[in-house]
């Protein structure tokens, strides 16, 4: 297959992923933008005010960073991991491992529409919270990769999932067991700085801390781990979830028999 | 000639040690119309699976024009359009988006692929229902569209397998003209199906395998050929009690309007038409009793290849 073929396939898949999303955006887009506004209402306006400042910033203004974050991980897992898994299910996966793309594309095609709905997502809920703050950007490109990044780890990590899932039970039990309680714990209501040097080490082993850490930064210029750190085991969680799941694509794990 | 589809010592066994072919070796050529029969577990949709980079095979190789699957995949892919027995189409996607991000994904760039896809779905009756969710068409149009979707990118071989299950006659008939036109422009044509009737129609060459293994491998008109004894039924016009005796033919009374009789192959039928006009019975009409090739087809699968009854 020729290159342009192969970027014609892409964007198929691409477009198909995200239109995939865009149609049903009832589900998909409207649930998490509600969620986090409920969480700016009872976190940042309601309790908020009588925790304080955190790291010498408004609790409100702590926590939307973080909120933002966790938007956009969960939502680019839930996409790829149940687009993928449907189409397993409804076994039209099978248009794509007949047809001459190779699998570092479909790869790439699920990785864009899982990192499509995510963006989709974090632009909204971003939108939601200028409701209640005034948009803060110490560095604008901090900012922008670090969220690209996240929404791609979170695409890939939603991918092997959903290449493991043998029924719809499957592709919850990941987000609801692993990822929830790491993205709570990752930092987002609270500086890590707060806890016991137990906790305080222990949540060091969380990848997620690192990336809300380093997407605080670019809005409010301060961050609990060097942002040196931060991008070394984002785009090291990259590499190695990109091989595993090209691995698990060609040998055809849960797709081929 | 390079043939279109070659197979060579084709193997899979299962996880667990199941055999589902035990070195099937077969060639289709260039524009053959091409019948792949067997029953029911036999291994053809395993075969298909193969050919069609579904299943992982466990040895042997396949080569479509000349490109090896082992060596030369990508270009053996774009050379295979397939229809599946199952549908596996998202079901909530538009009809005419089925078809052309399939386009897509062979390299076709959008605008083209939405031509393709106009003109497919218009030959396969199926425009008018182009932005319904795929899940709202019938059984017979979801069959359309997958053979829709299955030619978008043009291909030289198309393999349907049973394209025709649950599809009623006349949609049936329609498919099979279609598929004669598509054949007679020069695509090679594999077929599965349980309707032995579809296969003597459409094609000119058949494999048959049974348990892995292939028991049967030759042109249609040479199978039928092999057949011995023919049965048909007679409908006749007055009632009998007995069935009438003929020299050399076997005549049994089913009904008393209803006669079945077994000739040889070699026998002409005045034999039979001169024998009961001679006895004043009157014959309203005739037909066979089984499509010839089933009749074949059941020997063969029943007796692990060997045809009994025949010449």
């Amino acid at each position: 297959m020729k290159t342009r073929a192969k970027m014609i396939a892409l964007q198929a898949i691409a477009l198909k992923e995200t239109r995939r999303f865009l149609r049903i955006w009832v589900q998909t887009v409207l649930p998490p933008v509600i969620t986090t506004a409920l969480y700016f209402i009872i976190f940042g306006n309601l309790i908020g005010p009588r925790i304080g400042t955190m790291e010498g910033f408004d609790y409100m203004e702590f926590i939307i960073p973080g909120l933002i974050m966790m938007s956009v991980i969960t939502n680019s897992y839930a996409n790829v991991v149940s687009s993928f898994y449907g189409s397993k299910f409804q076994r039209h996966i099978e248009e794509m491992l007949i047809s001459p793309i190779p699998n570092y594309i479909i790869l790439l095609g699920f990785i864009t529409g899982g990192v499509a709905r995510g963006l989709t997502v974090g632009i909204a809920v971003t939108a939601v919270s200028l409701l209640f703050n005034p948009l803060n950007i110490h560095s604008l490109p901090v900012m922008l990769s670090m969220i690209v990044l996240t929404a791609i780890l979170f695409s890939l990590a939603g991918l092997i999932n959903g290449v493991f899932a043998n029924s719809f039970d499957d592709i919850s039990i990941i987000p609801t067991f692993v990822l929830t309680p790491l993205t709570y714990l990752g930092g987002i209501f609270y500086s890590i700085s707060l806890l016991p040097d137990f906790w305080h080490s222990v949540s060091l082993v969380n990848p997620i801390l690192y990336m809300v850490n380093a997407f605080r930064y670019g809005f409010l210029g301060i961050t609990d781990i060097s942002l040196g750190t931060s991008y070394a085991i984002s785009i090291g969680f990259i590499v190695a979830l990109y091989l595993f799941s090209l691995y698990l694509l060609r040998t055809g794990k849960g797709i081929r028999t | 000639m390079t043939p279109a589809l070659s197979i060579r010592d084709l193997r899979k066994t299962y996880k667990g040690g199941f055999e589902a072919l035990k070195g099937v070796s077969f060639d289709v050529m260039p524009g053959d119309f091409f019948a792949l029969l067997g029953p029911n577990g036999a291994g053809k949709t395993t075969l298909i699976g193969i050919i069609s980079s579904l299943v992982n095979r466990s040895g042997g190789s396949v080569s479509v024009f000349g490109h090896d699957l082992a060596t030369d995949l990508s270009a053996a892919k774009a050379c295979i359009g397939l229809v599946p027995q199952e549908f596996n189409f998202n079901m909530f996607e538009p009809v005419v988006e089925v078809v052309a991000n399939q386009a897509g994904y062979y390299g076709i760039p959008r605008h083209e692929a939405l031509l393709r896809a106009e003109q497919y779905l218009r030959q396969l009756d199926l425009w008018g229902k182009r932005s319904l969710m795929s899940r709202n068409l019938s059984g017979g149009m979801k069959r359309r569209l997958m053979i829709a979707r299955a030619l978008v990118h043009r291909p030289r071989l198309l393999i349907l397998d049973e394209p025709t299950a649950g599809v009623d006659i006349e949609i049936r008939r329609s498919m099979w003209e279609f598929l004669t036109g598509i054949n007679r422009a020069g695509t090679t044509i594999i077929l599965t199906t349980h309707y032995l009737e579809e296969a003597e129609r459409l094609c000119r060459n058949i494999a048959i395998i049974d348990r892995g293994e292939l028991i049967e491998n030759t042109s249609t008109k040479q199978l039928l050929n092999t057949l011995h004894m023919e049965t048909f039924v007679l409908d006749i016009e007055a009632p009998l009690e007995q069935p009438p005796a003929l020299p050399d033919l076997q005549i049994r009374l089913v009904d008393s309007t209803t006669l079945e009789a077994e000739i040889c192959r070699n026998d002409s039928l005045n034999t039979l038409f001169s024998g009961l006009s001679a006895q004043g019975i009157r014959v309203l009409s005739m037909r066979n009793k089984t499509n010839r090739l089933e009749e074949l087809f059941m020997n063969l699968v029943e007796n692990d290849g060997k045809v009994q009854g025949a010449a």
